[in-house]
């Protein structure tokens, strides 16, 4: 009786979880399509790929990815890459949380306003401004270099940076604080020793969720530099498409090449790119 | 060790005034509690003591030395947070050395004052914990440790036991007592719950709206408070008070019922007065006992130790502490004798009156 009781209870509930797993399968079907496709082709030569698009490669056979690497300049669009996310990623951590921090703990009048100016870079898109920021980083003889995509990145990633980096440090007890004050740290140390420790999830939230457009950018290199030894992944890749003929499996070796660190970078912190999204959720 | 002295005190946030000149002094090694309702004050005095609010104006002294300007990790002291703000990210062991590590205290040193005070409070076998592994008393012991391994001059402590649930706290109460009595390093400590000053205090500073109402021994606020607001906040239950007017042969209520004094307090005959009385100076007599007050029993607490009576009479509910069991059903007439020599009366501004 009672478990006839309960097994009526509980059969709603269960299908629907299994419509929803349903539709999350199929959902992450369709995401990973075009990533299997890109990695499958990687392995194939252009002619095998239009003859059987669907068909499992020969894993074996990495000739794509030994002419990217050798007979191209992937190699240095590719350290252009890691060099640019990574300059940039380091002066958003680096002064959003310092920005960040003030705007949480230090009481001052100017506090809103300036968290204010912050977000208000949230709301503007940069690429709008993209001829007064050519003209900007003429003038400060910056184009075609690396350090143009450095400042700009740094500059469109810093707002949502102090705003996540502001909202979680304020959420922190200040009795933290206080503790650290009487056990003798000073103001760095009380921000090095105490708060960066646990303000890791949110940080990692920072830095993934502006390292994925920034490695993927195609439109700043495409503006502001033109010398080869500068450019970056998104831009290089174009070079792979000639004017009559493209070697789609050269092309498609590249795209790998170029996903894969994002990727990693993504399941490397994607514990805790979950735990800061899910914060204070439960408590 | 050192004594604390506090000289007119001020603190005001803007235009409004928080603590408006405090005087207190503290004599080395002792246990001195800050005690008054939320919003008088206290833990504002004792974050001005850490050092980690201004001060408005004003001299508090630590030893010989005015610390008004001296930052709090110069001041020499340590201090136990409410929510103990134990480092989430750190062990215990960590939590513990973080202070001996800022001071440049050598390694092996660090190691062996930890042990010293980790074996002291029964915290060795955590030691490798975080926090967040640990029960609320152990969190509040590792809190404790931190303070102790300093061997600061004065340690503050700010509510420690109020996350705790009933019996723990009762346990660290007496943990408490019994490492200050230990290490005789001078206390501050903060309280609303004036069970806790009673219990622990050599001497107790009671605060409301930012004053100091009275300073004494536990007992010597319970038999003589300085005025109405003590003798209302010290003690459980708390005093019942009757208002009434001066007149020959005592004090004369509203109906016309005469509690009898055995003091001559310098009043005028007609004067307005409030009469306290302890609820264990309440006894029941049968109904119509001269020099008594009319009641009827309202409701019947027994605890098993005593039983507690609140009872309707004229001007409100009094509160009846019986030592004995008690037979008495809701509803029943009885009549409540004061024992005369414990009454306490008070001016129509609450002042104790003198009764010498």
């Amino acid at each position: 009786m009672t478990a006839l009781a309960s097994s009526s209870a509980s059969r709603k509930p269960i299908s629907f979880a299994f419509l929803a797993q349903v539709i999350l399968i199929a959902n992450s079907f369709i995401m990973l399509y075009p990533v299997v496709v890109m990695v499958l082709s990687a392995f194939k030569s252009t002619g095998e790929i239009f003859e059987h698009p669907f068909a499992l490669p020969n894993f074996t056979q990495v000739g794509n990815f030994a002419k990217v690497l050798g007979e191209t300049s992937m190699p240095t669009y590719f350290m252009n890459s890691i060099i640019v996310t990574g300059a940039s990623i380091i002066l958003i951590l680096v002064l959003g949380t310092m920005a960040g921090y003030a705007v949480a703990r230090y009481e001052s009048r100017t506090n809103t306003f300036i968290l204010l100016f912050f977000l208000a870079g949230l709301m503007l898109p940069l690429k709008l401004a993209v001829i007064p920021l050519f003209i900007l980083l003429r003038d400060l003889n910056l184009l075609d270099s690396r350090w143009s995509l450095i400042v700009t990145y740094t500059a469109i990633g810093l707002p949502s940076a102090v705003f996540i980096m502001a909202g979680f440090l304020r959420s922190l007890p200040s009795e933290l604080e206080d503790a650290a004050r009487i056990d003798g740290a000073s103001e760095p140390r009380i921000m090095w020793s105490v708060m960066l420790p646990l303000a890791r999830p949110p940080m990692a939230i920072a830095a993934i969720q502006n390292a994925v457009p920034i490695w993927n950018d195609f439109f700043f290199p495409l503006v502001f530099i033109q010398t080869d030894a500068y450019k970056t992944l998104p831009q290089g890749l174009t070079t792979f498409m000639g004017e009559y003929t493209t070697d789609w499996g050269m092309l498609f070796a590249g795209l790998t090449i170029a996903a894969a660190p994002i990727t990693l970078l993504y399941i490397a912190l994607s514990r805790q790119f979950i735990q800061g999204m899910t914060a204070g959720a439960v408590k | 060790m050192a004594n604390v002295s506090i000289r007119d005190v001020r603190k005001s946030f803007g235009t409004v005034s928080i603590i408006k000149g405090v005087d207190v002094d503290i004599q080395d090694g002792e246990f001195v509690i800050l005690v008054g309702p939320s919003g008088c004050g206290k833990s504002t005095l004792l974050r001005m003591i850490a050092g980690l609010e201004d001060i408005s104006g004003g001299d508090i002294r630590i030893g010989s030395r005015v610390v008004n300007d001296v930052p709090p990790k110069d001041r020499d002291i340590a201090m136990v947070f409410q929510s103990y703000a134990l480092y989430p990210h750190m062990t215990v062991a960590e939590n513990m050395e973080f202070s001996l590590k800022l001071k440049g205290v050598p390694a092996a040193e660090q190691k062996k004052r930890v042990a010293e005070a980790a074996s002291s409070l029964g915290l060795t076998p955590l030691l490798d914990r975080y926090p967040r592994q640990l029960s609320g008393g152990q969190r509040q012991r590792v809190a404790m440790g931190r303070a102790i391994v300093r061997d600061p001059q004065v340690f503050l402590f700010d509510e420690p036991l109020s996350n705790l649930d009933a019996k723990l706290r009762v346990q660290m109460r007496a943990e408490i007592k019994e490492l200050h009595q230990r290490l005789k390093t001078t206390t501050i400590y903060v309280t609303h719950d004036q069970i806790e000053a009673m219990t622990m205090a050599d001497k107790i500073v009671v605060m409301h709206d930012g004053i100091v109402e009275q300073i004494g021994a536990p007992l010597e606020l319970y038999d003589r408070p300085a005025n109405r607001f003590v003798a209302g906040f010290i003690g459980s239950p708390a005093m019942n008070f009757i208002e009434g007017r001066f007149g020959p042969e005592g004090i004369v209520l509203p109906s016309g019922a005469v509690l009898p004094l055995d003091i001559k307090p310098q009043l005028n005959l007609g004067a307005e007065i409030t009469y306290g009385i302890r609820p264990e100076h309440l006894q029941i007599a049968p109904a119509g006992t001269p020099g008594s007050i009319p009641a009827t029993v309202s409701v019947i607490e027994p605890t098993g130790s005593d039983t507690t009576l609140i009872v309707k009479a004229e001007g409100g509910n009094l509160t009846v502490v019986l030592r004995e069991r008690c037979a008495l059903k809701p509803g029943e007439a009885v009549a409540l004798k004061p024992v005369a020599h414990q009454a306490h009366l008070f001016d129509e501004q609450g002042k104790r009156i003198a009764t010498a």
